[in-house]
């Protein structure tokens, strides 16, 4: 039947795959096939469902936020601070000198092109993840008019930069865009 | 004799299995030819689309179809922009507002289907149901069944549904009807308390097609089909792969199995 | 250290870890090298499918448990978002839903083999009780999950199954309220169902491995029904029973996906697609197929707790089965009227399961009579008298040189005439 595989090598050069081990290789690959198709029906079962994605985004309405007013949305459970900005806080944000930021960053960079009016913010903390106070009129807004943890005191501006600590890093932006002059969706 | 006992009970089996086994207060619904039956089977779009249509203007008034969301629909073939025209012209309730009441809105494709009576779900939680009391009352005491399951939810499944919407008529002289009821061919016990629902040209349907009582119970009936059991499409063809595949298995762990028992027999 | 043996594993990895919990020696001689009779038919395949369907039922459950909610508002509720929304959802639900099925038709095949063959016979009554207990575990199983989807079938069910122990005189009542949790099949009841049905798998677990173990330790049983009696009666396990029972796995889950992709709602009932009403009894409440005959046997009788007895009479002399057969023949191959009654039996059986999704009434309340007559006839009467009555054909010498002979014992030295395929 086959030669042996000593002298297989001696004369082909590579061991001869007999018919059945050739055999055993395509049933085992094509039942490795199956398993792991079954197995990524369990794994994808875990991934978010349709519902969960369907909330992934959402759409936020600006026209009832005056000039000076804050809301805070929730957006895949986490909180987020949609401000309309006064023309001086928007004057502060941009006026800051860089170097005096302890996370560097222009107003520029964190608003969108036209739309400075509007400072969209994820309002967690970036210290330990307390919600920043700030949005509603009675709340401490801290030295720089943005907005004040009460955790641990740290502090950020009207642009949601970190002004004072222990927090090291500015408020971070959720990926948003502009529906029309009046809508956002975020997500 | 060996072989015949086994032959027997294969029998016995075949003959318990197609036994139905519910009382019959009603004639079997004539089978009918649905674009989704069999292994073979596929959505009709189009009649599902006009089904739709159906639903959205007959059935929804009184009927909920509460596990489906607006979103769904991409299964019957509409675009995004189409689910969001229609979800946006339904007013559904939308939590509540600045004063802790519940308001109002336009839906969003992540909304329910619209309930013609809802339970108060002022947090949105989970689903919305029928507000069964307030139903009855709007309607002698009947209640109008929530439709998302109905056609796995009754023996005779498509076909049954499709011959009681088209099986309504004038009763027999010797009937005596309940007041309220309207006699149909084939409800169980003849009396329900639906009045026929459809009647000829009673929508217009976006495509030209004519729509007759026939074709919209047809209409209808694939729509429901397809919000009974969404998946259908995808799980046959995924059926058929799998098929398949234990076929070529099969065939190898046999050629295998030859191999290895060889010096045995 | 004391008890250690040395292993001999040439992957160093391997060996480390089996000369401190020999796992590995185990699983070589259990299911490696073990001998085991060479003329299997494919009717001993279905244990190990009843393992497989077993670890597929699990592996489907947990991942199911984790979008079920078992509260009876939520639960129906829950398993639409799973069958809608959640990916794959309704795959794994239509899985483990036929999967149920499909574990009562292998075990019902893997009963029937051992009733066929003989296989309760001594040394194998303990692993045949154990099986019984096996059996019962997963009725138990079975019957609160089919509760957990919170359909009219599960409710109504529940209740119909649940009240059947009010039947016991003086302590059924107060059994049945605590069964329930309440006055009536409720959340609590819904709640705890959940519970056990999570738990009583990973016991069938436990008891499958004794059942397993109970095994190894007498060897299998084979076809001819004679011992092994020597090593060229039997084949290793590994390769050529992993090879064989692969073949037989690939065919089952071909019967199986057929079952889950083009016909799911197949053997379910219609009525479970309406949520739970307290206030409306379905027409017909009717259990799941597998229960059926069960449930035939309990109609039957007019005596609510004679019924209940009967019903669980019915499994419980399975446990009393090895002493109720008194032949000492083992295989049903050579006990030529056994093997013509045991189909009477089965079609009995049969009978009783159609007669279980008909109304108690006419003339199925005469058949379902007839059939729990029989299948009590067929254990108390029958098989005690058969086993002394019955002329047995003779047996063959041995496994590997089966022969076919006349009345009599066979001489030693006779010629062996090769006997028909195994």
């Amino acid at each position: 039947m086959a030669e042996s595989s000593a002298a297989s090598i001696a004369h082909h050069g590579h061991p001869d795959v007999t018919k059945r081990d050739f055999l055993k290789l395509v049933t085992g690959a094509t039942a490795g096939i199956g398993a792991a198709a079954a197995a990524w029906s369990f794994i994808d079962y875990m991934n978010p469902s349709k519902d969960v994605l369907a909330l992934s985004a959402i759409d936020v309405d600006l026209t009832p936020i005056v000039v000076g007013q804050g809301i805070t949305v929730l957006w895949q459970g986490k909180p987020i601070f949609v401000r309309h900005r006064t023309d001086q806080e928007i004057k502060e944000a941009e006026d800051v000198q860089l170097s005096q930021l302890i996370e560097p960053q222009p107003d520029s960079a964190r608003v969108k092109p036209g739309h400075a009016p509007w400072i969209i913010l994820i309002g967690i903390c970036t210290h330990l993840g307390c919600v920043p106070l700030g949005n509603k009129p009675t709340d401490p807004r801290g030295d720089w008019g943005g907005w004040f943890c009460p955790c641990h005191g740290s502090q950020y501006d009207t642009s949601g930069r970190v002004r004072h600590g222990p927090a090291p890093a500015n408020l971070a932006l959720p990926p948003y865009a502009f529906e029309s002059d009046t809508k956002i969706k975020i997500g | 004799m060996r072989v015949l006992y086994p032959i027997i009970v294969a029998a016995l089996l075949a003959g318990a299995v197609a036994t139905p086994a519910t009382a019959q207060e009603a004639p079997t619904p004539p089978a009918q030819h649905w674009s989704f039956d069999g292994p073979f089977g596929s959505l009709d779009i189009a009649a599902a689309q006009r089904g739709f249509q159906v639903y959205t203007e007959i059935c929804a008034v009184c009927h909920s179809l509460e596990y489906l969301h607006y979103r769904d629909l991409a299964g019957i073939g509409l675009t995004a922009d189409q689910i969001k025209a229609i979800a946006a012209a339904v007013t559904v309730p939308q939590g509540l507002d600045d004063n802790g009441e519940p308001k109002d809105g336009p839906a969003t494709p992540a909304d329910q289907f619209k309930v013609p009576y809802p339970l108060p779900n002022p947090l949105q939680q989970g689903v919305t149901h029928t507000n069964e009391k307030a139903d009855r009352a709007a309607h002698n005491g009947a209640l109008p069944p929530d439709l998302s399951l109905i056609v796995n939810a009754r023996p005779g499944h498509a076909d049954y549904i499709y011959a009681v919407l088209t099986g309504f008529a004038d009763p027999p002289p010797d009937m005596k009807m309940q007041e309220g009821m309207n006699y149909d061919k084939y409800f169980p016990g003849h009396q329900i308390a639906m009045p026929p629902p459809l009647h000829e040209d009673q929508v217009t349907y976006a495509d030209g097609t004519k729509a007759t009582v026939d074709q919209m119970a047809h209409d209808v009936v694939t729509f429901l089909a397809w919000a009974a059991n969404p998946e259908m499409v995808e799980r046959k063809q995924i059926g058929w792969r799998w098929v398949l595949f234990f076929l070529i298995m099969a065939g190898l762990t046999y050629a295998v199995k030859r191999k290895v028992w060889a010096d045995v027999h | 250290m004391a008890g250690q043996q040395q292993s001999e594993f040439s992957n160093p990895l391997i060996n480390w870890i089996d000369t401190r919990l020999p796992i590995f020696t185990m699983m070589q001689k259990e299911y490696g090298v073990f001998p085991t009779p060479k003329n299997f038919n494919y009717f001993w395949n279905f244990g190990a499918l009843a393992m497989v369907t077993m670890v597929i039922m699990i592996a489907t459950g947990i991942f199911l448990a984790m979008n079920y909610q078992p509260n009876a508002a939520l639960a129906f509720d829950s398993v639409q978002h799973i069958m809608r929304d959640v990916n794959y959802g309704w795959l794994l639900r239509y899985v483990h839903q036929n999967g149920a099925s499909m574990f009562f038709i292998v075990t019902y095949i893997h009963i029937f083999r051992g009733m066929y063959y003989g296989s309760y016979k001594s040394p194998r009554e303990l692993l045949w009780m154990i099986g019984v207990v096996i059996l019962l575990l997963m009725m138990a199983t079975a019957f609160m999950g089919y509760v957990l989807p919170w359909g009219q079938m599960s409710y109504w069910g529940a209740t119909v199954i649940t009240n059947l122990f009010s039947a016991f005189p003086i302590v059924g009542h107060p059994i049945v309220t605590w069964l329930w949790g309440g006055f009536s099949v409720d959340n609590a009841t819904l709640n705890r169902f959940f519970s056990l049905h999570y738990l009583l798998p990973f016991v069938l677990v436990g008891v499958v491995f004794l059942h397993v173990a109970a095994l190894h330790i007498v060897g299998s049983n084979n076809p001819l029904g004679i011992d092994v009696k020597s090593p060229q009666d039997t084949v290793p396990f590994h390769p050529y029973y992993t090879v064989k029972d692969s073949v037989g796995l690939c065919v089952f889950l071909l019967f199986f996906a057929v079952l889950v992709f083009f016909a799911p709602n197949f053997l379910g009932d219609a009525n479970n697609f309406i949520p739970a009403n307290p206030l409306q009894t379905p027409a017909d409440i009717v259990p799941e197929w597998y229960f059926l005959p069960y449930y035939a046997i309990l109609r039957s009788v007019p005596n609510k707790l004679l019924g209940v007895c009967m019903m669980f009479g019915s499994i419980l002399i399975l446990f009393i089965l090895p002493w109720l057969d008194t032949s000492r023949v083992r295989s049903a191959r050579f006990r030529p009227i056994y093997r013509q009654i045991i189909w009477v039996w089965v079609v009995a059986v049969i009978v009783l399961g159609v007669c279980g999704a008909h109304k108690p009434e006419g003339i199925w309340v005469v058949l379902s009579r007839i059939g729990t007559l029989y299948y009590y006839l067929h254990f108390l009467v029958i098989l005690p008298i058969l086993g002394k009555l019955e002329r047995p054909l003779p047996l063959p010498e041995s496994i590997s040189r089966p022969v076919i002979g006349g009345g009599g014992p066979i001489p030693s030295g006779a010629t062996a005439r090769p006997m028909e395929k195994a």
